[in-house]
This record gives C-alpha cells, sequence and structure tokens, in this order.
C-alpha cells in the first residue's frame, strides 16, 4: 500500500542531512512551508544551500533558518524585500554566500533539474554581470547564455489538499515554485492544509501527480508569514 | 527662479495615462513595480487588457478590499491583488513560459537608466556591499514583444537618467522600444532617439539639455 501521509512536521523532515541542498517553495509569504521550515530548525541540520526566490522576513521561517547560522548559501532571485534584513546583515559581514539568478532561469533550471536536462540556453542576462564567465552562444543571430539544470537532495512546499499517493492542489499565487520543485529533488516533503481521500482531487486538476511527492503532512491551519512579522514574532 | 505659474512637464498620472493610449484591446501585459502599476488605471474605456503578474496569475484584478485581502492572492510587487473572472493561476516555470516564450505582448518598466540604443539599467546601481536582487527583470527585457519604460526624465539632483551609455549594470541590452517621462515621450530606433511628443511647457532644446543622450526630430511629412 502506497501511503505517504506522515504524521508529523518532525517526521516529515527527518534524515536532512549537514550539507544538503535544499528547496523552499514560496514567493514571498504566498506558498512559503513555514511549519516545515520551523520543523528543520528543530531538527538541527546545518551547511545547507537553499534554493528559494527570497530569503524570509522577519524572524520567523526561511529568515529564521538563516539566523540560526543553518544556512552556508542561497540560490535565489530577489534577497532584499521588506522586512528583510536577517540575510542582508549576514551577507554585509560576508557570514552568507549568495549565487543569485534572474528568476525565470531559477524556474527553468529547477524545471531542468527535474525533467532531466543538464542544461540550456537562455537570452535571459545575456550582456549583464550575471552572465559573466558563462559560455554564449548564437542560434539565429540572437545570444544565449548557458545555463544548467539544478536539483536537490530535499524540497519543502506547501500546498492546499493531498492524497496519500501525493496528488496536489494548490492555492492561488501560492502555487508559484512548488510544482517545479517537486520534481527537482530526491525527497520531496509537502505540508497540505488538507488531506483528502483518494479521488476527492479530480484526475483532470491534479497539478502535482502524487509520482514527485515523497511525504506528505497535514498542517491544518498554516500560519502566515506576515502575521507573525507584524507581531513581531521570532522562531524558535 | 523657476516660474511655477507655467505648467510643465507631466505629472506621474498623465505620464501612466499617455503609456496606457498605447496598449491596445486585446494585450497581455505585465506592469512592472511602482509607477508602472499606475499604467492598469488608465486603460481607455472599451480596451480589454489582460495583466500577467509573474508569481503565477494572468487575469490579475484591482486591489482589494480592506479585509479582503488574501495573503497568498498577490503581484510580483508582493502586494495583495485580486484575480478578474478568467483568471488562472499557473507555477513559475508556466509564468516564464509566458515572458520568456515571447507570449507577453507589452511590459512596462522603472528605469535606473536607459541609453540611447536601448540599454536598460533597472536592477543596481552596483554599489559595493549593496544586496544584488534581480527578480524576474532580466526575463523580462529578454522575453516579452515591446518593452515599455516610464520614469522621471532626471534623477532627484538633477542628472540625466537617459544617457548615452549605462553606467549601471545592464538589465538587457537594446531592449527598450519607447521612453515615456514627465518631459517628453522618446521613441528609441536604429537612428537615435526621436522625439514623439512633448509634454506641455518643454521645448526641444530644454528637453536636449535634460537628456544625456543626443535627440532627434521627426521629420514632418
Amino acid at each position: 500500500m502506497i501511503n505517504k501521509i506522515v504524521k508529523s512536521t518532525e517526521d516529515a523532515v527527518k534524515g536532512i542531512f549537514d550539507g544538503a541542498v535544499v528547496m523552499i517553495g514560496g514567493f514571498g509569504e504566498a506558498g512559503s512551508p513555514i511549519e516545515l521550515i520551523h520543523a528543520l530548525i528543530d531538527q538541527g541540520a546545518k551547511n545547507l544551500t537553499v534554493i528559494s526566490n527570497n530569503t524570509g522576513s522577519g524572524h520567523v521561517g526561511l529568515a529564521a533558518l538563516i539566523e540560526q547560522k543553518r544556512v552556508s548559501k542561497m540560490i535565489c532571485s530577489f534577497p532584499r524585500t521588506s522586512n528583510s534584513t536577517v540575510f542582508p546583515d549576514l551577507y554585509a559581514k560576508g557570514e552568507i554566500e549568495l549565487e543569485l539568478v534572474p528568476q525565470g532561469t531559477l524556474a527553468e533550471r529547477i524545471r531542468a533539474g527535474g525533467a532531466g536536462i543538464p542544461a540550456f540556453y537562455t537570452p535571459t542576462s545575456v550582456h549583464t554581470p550575471l552572465a559573466e564567465g558563462k559560455e554564449n552562444r548564437v542560434f539565429n543571430h540572437q545570444t544565449y547564455v548557458l545555463e544548467y539544470g539544478i536539483k536537490a537532495d530535499f524540497s519543502l512546499v506547501k500546498c492546499k489538499a493531498a492524497d496519500r499517493y501525493g496528488n496536489l492542489i494548490y492555492n492561488k499565487t501560492a502555487r508559484n515554485f512548488g510544482p517545479v520543485m517537486c520534481t527537482a529533488a530526491e525527497i520531496t516533503i509537502v505540508q497540505t492544509s488538507r488531506v483528502v481521500e483518494l479521488g476527492k482531487i479530480d484526475p483532470e486538476n491534479v497539478v502535482t501527480p502524487g509520482i514527485f511527492v515523497s511525504r506528505v503532512v497535514e498542517v491544518s491551519n498554516p500560519v502566515h508569514e506576515s502575521k507573525l512579522v507584524f507581531e513581531n514574532r521570532t522562531y524558535p | 527662479m523657476k516660474n511655477t505659474n507655467v505648467k510643465k512637464g507631466w505629472n506621474r498620472d498623465e505620464i501612466a495615462q499617455k503609456v496606457a493610449l498605447d496598449i491596445p484591446d486585446g494585450a497581455y501585459v505585465n506592469l512592472g513595480i511602482g509607477m508602472p502599476e499606475l499604467v492598469a488605471d488608465f486603460i481607455p474605456k472599451g480596451r480589454e487588457v489582460i495583466y500577467h503578474t509573474e508569481n503565477g496569475l494572468l487575469g490579475m484584478g484591482p486591489v482589494p478590499e480592506q479585509g479582503q485581502e488574501d495573503p497568498e492572492l498577490i503581484n510580483a510587487g508582493k502586494k495583495n491583488v485580486t484575480s478578474i473572472k478568467g483568471a488562472c493561476y499557473f507555477h513559475h516555470a508556466d509564468s516564464f513560459t509566458m515572458i520568456r516564450g515571447k507570449h507577453i505582448d507589452i511590459c512596462v518598466l522603472g528605469v535606473l537608466q536607459v541609453a540611447e540604443n536601448g540599454d536598460l539599467a533597472n536592477w543596481s546601481t552596483g554599489q559595493k556591499g549593496a544586496v544584488p536582487s534581480v527578480g524576474g527583470a532580466m526575463d523580462l527585457v529578454a522575453g516579452v514583444k515591446t518593452i515599455l519604460v516610464i520614469t522621471k526624465h532626471t534623477t532627484k539632483d538633477g542628472q540625466p537618467k537617459i544617457v548615452k551609455n549605462c553606467t549601471y549594470p545592464l538589465t538587457g541590452k537594446s531592449v527598450v522600444k519607447r521612453i515615456y517621462s514627465d518631459l517628453a515621450i522618446l521613441d528609441v530606433t536604429e537612428k537615435g532617439l526621436f522625439v514623439r511628443e512633448l509634454a506641455p511647457g518643454i521645448d526641444f532644446d530644454y528637453l536636449q539639455k535634460q537628456t544625456g543622450a543626443k535627440l532627434h526630430e521627426y521629420e514632418l511629412e
């Protein structure tokens, strides 16, 4: 029998090891799997490389993981957002590494990683500092830059509903990086607002097919980062 | 002392209105953060325009009423928005397929500097120690069919933002098609910058003095 449902966020993040590459879903707070990130803080893995669009805000979620000095490198497109001070401070002190990637290139590198595509050419960033040192190639009189597919050991993703096969649907713009990150990790860990019976998600409407998902944990009333930041909350 | 009684130039709303007039019925449009967002308020009645926001929504609607905000329904600027009837959500790879695959018709962006050949710098001042953040800017300029920019003609201390060569790090090379400023509308062409329209109270010589690149006048037919 296939049952990807685990009992707790603690069980969900088991096995994440020191030095692991971890993709974390979310665009700003939308889709950020706060409860899984907090479980990862409790779990203790360190020296992580984290791939996520932003670097979190306030002192909760991804920002808290970074503040605990558990992340040695961030791969992201927009590390400097409002209420984001933890990453900028550590970066200014030279205590965390940054690989800056254009947002679409980041999404495509993850998609490629999940699809078994080692590299691809894109016009994005050609003739800019972000293309320096990268291979250029001309197709049909236009210059393209070589970018590599990217994979992770673990992905942490948030969704709205999941069944025990790991089929997922998302909520509005919280979908963002979730579906591609699910495809690109050895072990994909999902927190869902609701676990539903098999068949409850119309097969026509499944966004992430269960084959891409390893573990699912129900977090029925997920907290919102903006609310925690507004309340000046910290984690742990 | 400047004479403040005579109207000179366009205000932010008026510039946004000028951009809006150039967006045709049926266009798929991505509006950058800040001043570009104003453009949506001025689309002429009768035109149907679909707004794309790169975090994963086609059919973005206006700001929600107070109390109706949903933290999981936001735009690329991470502000609360709504979705219109007929809207759809999608993941990031699809969203940037729309951008990078040249499916979006028009993108309106803000500017740090724009050069006479259409080079755009709008993501970084290259300052040492600053945290660089690029987001989707480089994808948009590389992939959207038409790039329009909206900007004050000069910086707060009077330095030209429209220049011969950008000194800030580029977002993209030769990508801007038209510049809308508080003083004029400029077309970027292979022969340089052409003045399409002057704002009230602005003449060509004054505009040239405020611009870091050579301007050209269209010859009257």
